[in-house]
């Protein structure tokens, strides 16, 4: 399959006052067209930043890319101006953020706000444009005349409905999904991923989906990666990462949900705390926490290494040298 | 919405009450007496008592007020007690001279303190931010006689550029004449403007529908306006309107240092003579201009943000409930 996005070595910092914050620590990834890829994490781990820079929204200062190239339909997009940037953003790659409660602007109606991104790329009046709103709102399951509200007036599976229509409204390659699912209930979770997962097949749209859930995982992902203080420790095709899982942070998250076949008294949580990141650890970042580490995990970081095909783990337990 | 402006209107009347109730009795305790200061002190003890009964000072404080109030039913301000000229008239004449200055000056403010507070915000803790805020901090804090003063000795006598004193005729006239007093009334509300705007906007700079409509691809230019400004914009609607109100009601000093005929001028005339009917017509009068700009404000929240709109619909909804 063809390749639609590669991240190769990419740094983000937040220098701040209290420090600089180290937050994604050289991330290299692949997705190829209409995939999905799960990006898995605890909160803190880079998740968003990631996801920000990739589109290049990282707000600056205190926030910059400071290495690293994102290749998006073979152009390096870190290097385009600013003007051909916002033709990428909406166009080419959207973004679906966290709360939907306050991801809508209060003052604008819903269908000002889907027809927005439509009249910025494409060539079409302003009543075309709304036209093609309403339209994007009857696919999200919204009737069309509803198009003339405020978000006020919306639930919030609703409002993150109407988020995805403007994400979807111009048919980008790839969506990037930053939680969409957190803020909701569980009926609606069910609901809106559903939806997603079939307007995506539908649009043959590429999607990162950043979550801390890993059961939304398994019903949406064709590939997972695992990340920890801003770095991916395991990244591999679901069956992979799920089968056979190779990091012990990995084996961490699997042994702290509750499992419905087994009776278990406690649940198994990964012990401290994911580490401060402006004072990372030295060696492997999760050294601290992991009840397998030795003397090279303090000193030394770890290769990426091939476990079987793409399937790859950061990790010298994996690697037999621990 | 009908209702809620007819509510709104029937609320002023308590309003008045208390204003005309306050003024008279203020007035009535400060020392003077009116006869004397209209016949001068030469006046014999006769002439007096007929003055005093005529306007009917003799009869109890209460009583007065009543008749006044009375009076005020039937849309009689009275007659001036130092020229003998209605009240309502003399209002009427000089009003608009007022309003003109407080437009003018609002303009100066508007045109001043948003850009510069959408700047600041924009550009928050840079040099740039900190200048605009000293200048900000110096503007309302300098007293509107001193400007007025300051900017006719530059402005008047020494470049000669525009007149210092009255009011001129005819459109560009008026407009020369207006612009000093226009602009040392309007500073100080600019940088009040200016620092509204900028803290309203710093609480929506970060919000999500922020980093939503950067994702869509849109300018920034017209996130600052459509985005940001939008959404900020309900704090300083309400400081433009309170603003507005007291320079209407306020524009005192500048009226008196620029000689411009306006009400705040005839009103400091008229206490010095202790000219009960004038000095009440135009607090009276002022007040109902200021009840009315904050009623209009109140009204434009509803067209500024829909989540107020369907509050007031909400709020007449349940008064209808309740009336049944």
């Amino acid at each position: 399959m063809a390749e639609l996005l590669e991240v190769r070595d990419l740094f983000i910092r937040y220098e701040t006052v209290d420090g600089v914050v180290e937050a994604v620590n050289g991330i290299s990834l692949k997705l190829d067209k209409s995939s999905t890829l799960g990006l898995v994490g605890e909160t803190g781990a880079g998740k968003t930043t990631l996801a920000k820079g990739i589109m290049r929204l990282v707000p600056n200062p205190p926030g910059k890319i400071t290495k690293g190239e994102i290749i998006f339909n073979g152009k390096d997009i870190l290097k385009l101006s600013e003007a051909d940037m916002r033709k990428v953003r909406g166009k080419e790659i959207s973004m679906i953020f966290q709360d939907p409660m306050t991801s809508l602007n209060p003052v604008m109606t819903v269908g000002e706000q889907i027809a927005e991104v439509i009249s910025i790329h494409e060539k079409v009046s302003s009543k075309g444009a709304m036209e093609k709103a309403k339209e994007m709102l009857e696919m999200v399951g919204i009737p069309a005349e509803r198009a003339e509200e405020y978000p006020h007036q919306f639930s919030g599976g609703m409002k993150q409905r109407v988020i995805i229509a403007i994400a979807l409204a111009c048919n980008p390659s790839l969506l990037i999904a930053d939680e969409p699912t957190t803020a909701l209930d569980v009926t609606i979770q069910a609901q809106v991923l559903d939806m997603m997962k079939k307007l995506k097949d539908k649009l043959n749209t590429s999607m990162i989906l950043i979550t801390h859930d890993l059961g939304v995982v398994t019903q949406t992902c064709d590939y997972v990666a695992i990340m920890y203080a801003g770095e991916i420790v395991e990244y591999g095709s679901l069956r992979d990462v799920f089968k056979n899982p190779q990091h012990p942070y990995t084996n961490g998250l699997f042994g702290s949900i509750p499992s419905l076949a087994e009776d278990v008294d406690r649940l198994k949580p990964i012990k401290g705390l994911m580490p401060d990141p402006t004072n990372l650890p030295k060696g492997c970042k999760f050294n601290p926490r992991c009840e397998y580490a030795e003397e090279i995990c303090r000193c030394q970081s770890p290769e990426t290494t091939e476990v079987k095909g793409i399937h790859v783990v950061k990790c010298f337990k994996a690697q037999g040298l621990v | 919405m009908h209702k809620y402006v007819l509510k709104r209107f029937a609320m002023l009347i308590p309003v008045l009450i208390g204003v005309t109730f306050i003024v008279f009795f203020i007035l009535a305790l400060t020392p003077g007496d009116p006869v004397t200061i209209i016949l001068g002190d030469n006046a014999t003890a006769e002439n007096i008592a007929k003055l005093t009964e005529e306007l009917g000072l003799d009869d109890p404080l209460l009583v007065r007020y009543g008749r006044y109030m009375l009076n005020l039913l039937k849309g009689d301000l009275g007659k001036s007690y130092s020229n003998q000229l209605s009240v309502a008239d003399q209002i009427l004449e000089r009003f608009p001279n007022t309003f003109i200055l407080a437009v003018a000056a609002i303009l100066v403010a508007l045109i001043i303190g948003i850009p510069v507070g959408i700047i600041s915000a924009k550009k928050q803790y840079t040099w740039l931010d900190n200048t605009f805020m000293v200048l900000a901090l110096v503007g309302v804090s300098m007293p509107v006689f001193w400007l007025g003063l300051v900017l006719v000795i530059v402005f008047s006598l020494n470049l000669r550029w525009l007149p210092s004193q009255g009011m001129g005729q005819g459109f560009m006239g008026i407009l020369k004449s207006l612009v000093l007093p226009a602009v040392s009334l309007g500073a100080g509300s600019a940088a009040m403007v200016a620092r509204m705007t900028r803290s309203s906007m710093l609480e929506v700079i970060r919000q999500d529908y922020i980093d939503t409509a950067r994702a869509k691809g849109v300018k920034e230019s017209t996130i600052t306006i459509r985005h940001m400004l939008k959404n900020a914009l309900i704090p300083i609607i309400t400081v433009v309107g309170l603003q507005f109100g007291q320079l209407l009601g306020g524009a005192v000093l500048t009226e008196t240092v620029f000689s411009w005929p306006g009400l705040g001028r005839f009103m400091v005339e008229a206490i010095k003579k202790k000219d009960t009917p004038s000095v009440l017509g135009s607090v009276i009068f002022l007040s109902v201009a200021f009840s009315i700009v904050n009623l209009l404000i109140d009204i434009l929240y509803a067209y500024v943000d829909p989540r107020i709109k369907s509050q007031y619909k909400v709020q007449s909804a349940l008064g209808r409930r309740r009336g049944e």
